[in-house]
């Protein structure tokens, strides 16, 4: 029984998180081109069809519409497509650097709750987290800089010169919002360490505490701040100076084929999905209802499984964001991301870190 | 009168750019709502405009006669010589007799035509036409040369305007039944 119990929670649990999280980049990969393609007045993906489900009368036609078989057709390609290795690359550092930047995002997301489970024996909620650690939020940050080593390696092992400045550009700017990045979550630190609280980096008890009112009514420049820094974080636009696909043909994922192209692509998507999971366990209150509402979840799998799916709805929202704001605003120039990161960002978010902490001493009991 | 344009400065939203921020997000949103511009090939064919400049076909008169006449002019100024003729003989027992030539062999090769449409310029019997026709397949080289016999069925019937051949039969018939006026 507890080899049983053993295996199902260090080997399986972490296989089904894994497969649930590259399911969702690979259908985020299919969001985005039609969501991209919704905006841009065209239809998307919408021929691929498997040839079970074309049978199915009603069905299946509205699937093919929506391209429901299409992130399994690019799976496809990206597997049975001549995988190249240049004879002018660096080949150790080559062939890690995909796997660095997958590693990272999906390291992150060992230590997110993604919802709660009850245990039967005392009716305790308990987070539904593959580590439960009392450090999240620094896990999470230190992860998160690890990310630049795949962009990094990448841009110099390609030997090019589009890949290189790709790889240039891409860590200045990952460096340079990673500063702002973590001085903007210093009041969410402040906050969750109120006087009673015990591990205030939790993630599991800071989400618990938003029980009444998410923290981004609280903290909404910080909000703000750890947003952006979040789309320059996973090189998306308007930041994606790295890949920017106009100017440096393909960036730092010029010289890279078949799969080890498409674990970049699914690298960036996975990072766009952990991050904004991170965003909502943050500031959105992970799996709470809504801000002042009580939670409706009953304490069973059923209220198990609603406050899963209730997370998962407000990550998807977020990643639909992403792709949203990809196609509103124009790609910012290397030199205005710079200024943005020194200039504008990290001094707002030490000022509102001075401003929160003054708020504490003067309001404890908040 | 000039208009001086004023340039107001911004505002402390405006200079955060969040508000039109904001605004474009607005307009992206609205476009999802709007009329695709998708046409959806097989299911949907495009508006050919007129005088498009298809395939090469051949045409029939409405009363049935085929109105090559294998001058083979087109084949002489075709710029790909994509345009084989072979001349042949209508034999005078026929009832267009006095045409006298018709095409034996007439082939087209697809894969050599630029679609210039100067056979159809050059044809003095109106009867090349560029239709139409944009895609054009096959599964092998054969079939993508169009024979005499695919020609006149692509090309169908065309309303003449002259029938001048017909107009010849008369005023032979009229010369041969004596003089009249001249």
């Amino acid at each position: 029984m507890d080899i049983l119990l053993f295996i199902l929670r260090y080997l399986v649990s972490p296989l089904i998180v894994i497969s649930v999280l590259m399911g969702m980049c690979a259908y985020a990969v299919l969001a985005e081109r039609k969501i991209s393609s919704w905006i841009q007045n065209r239809v998307g993906p919408n021929r691929t069809q498997l040839p079970i489900l074309a049978y199915i009368p009603v069905a299946g036609n509205i699937l093919q519409r929506i391209g429901f078989s299409q992130p399994m057709a690019d799976g496809l390609k990206f597997l049975f497509k001549e995988d190249v290795l240049p004879g002018h690359v660096k080949k150790f550092y080559y062939v890690l650097a995909p796997c660095l930047s997958l590693m990272t995002a999906l390291l992150t997301c060992t230590v997110l709750p993604f919802g709660l489970w009850w245990s039967k024996a005392d009716g305790l909620e308990h987070p539904l987290v593959l580590a439960d650690v009392d450090i999240g939020l620094l896990f999470i940050l230190a992860v998160s800089s690890l990310g630049v080593y795949g962009l990094v390696l990448a841009g110099w092992s390609s030997n090019s010169k589009y890949p290189f400045l790709g790889g240039i550009r891409a860590s200045a700017q990952l460096i340079s919002y990673e500063l702002a990045m973590g001085v903007a979550l210093l009041p969410v630190f402040l906050w969750s360490s109120r006087p009673g609280v015990v591990s205030p980096l939790n993630l599991y008890s800071i989400v618990q505490a938003q029980n009444n009112l998410w923290l981004i009514i609280w903290q909404p420049i910080s909000a703000l701040i750890f947003l952006i820094c979040l789309f320059a974080e996973t090189n998306r636009l308007p930041f994606d100076m790295a890949e920017s696909e106009t100017d440096l043909v393909g960036g730092f994922h010029t010289e890279y084929g078949s799969f080890k192209f498409g674990f970049f692509f699914i690298a960036e998507y996975a990072h766009m999905i952990v991050g904004s999971a991170v965003f909502v366990t943050l500031f959105l209150g992970g799996w709470n209802f809504l801000p002042g509402f009580a939670d409706p979840w009953p304490h069973n799998l059923l209220g198990s499984l609603l406050t899963l799916v209730w997370f998962l709805a407000k990550v998807v929202f977020f990643v639909c964001f992403f792709i949203w704001i990809r196609w509103t605003l124009p790609r910012f120039r290397y030199d205005q991301v710079m200024k943005l990161g020194w200039n504008v960002l990290l001094p707002l978010s030490v000022a509102n870190f001075i401003a929160y902490l003054v708020f504490f001493a003067l309001f404890p009991k908040v | 009168m000039a208009k001086v344009l004023e340039r107001k400065p911004l505002t402390f939203w405006e200079r955060t750019y969040l508000p039109q921020i904001i605004g474009g997000l607005r307009i992206t949103f609205m476009n999802m709502f709007r009329r695709k511009e998708t046409l959806e090939y097989p299911e949907q064919r495009p508006q050919i405009p007129r005088g498009y400049r298809g395939a090469p076909v051949l045409v029939k008169d409405p009363n049935g006669r085929e109105k090559c006449v294998s001058c083979q002019l087109c084949e002489f100024v075709c710029p790909p010589k994509a345009i084989r003729i072979t001349p042949g003989e209508i034999p005078y027992t026929a009832p267009t007799a006095h045409v006298e030539k018709a095409p034996k062999e007439f082939e087209i090769n697809m894969l050599r035509c630029i679609y210039c449409g100067l056979c159809e310029e050059v044809c003095p019997e109106e009867a090349i036409f560029l239709q139409d026709i944009y895609s054009i397949t096959g599964t092998s080289r054969e079939q993508l040369v169009h024979n005499k016999a695919k020609l006149y069925e692509l090309g169908g019937t065309r309303p003449d305007n002259y029938y001048k051949w017909d107009k010849k039969l008369t005023a032979e018939k009229g010369h041969a039944e004596g003089g009249g006026h001249h």
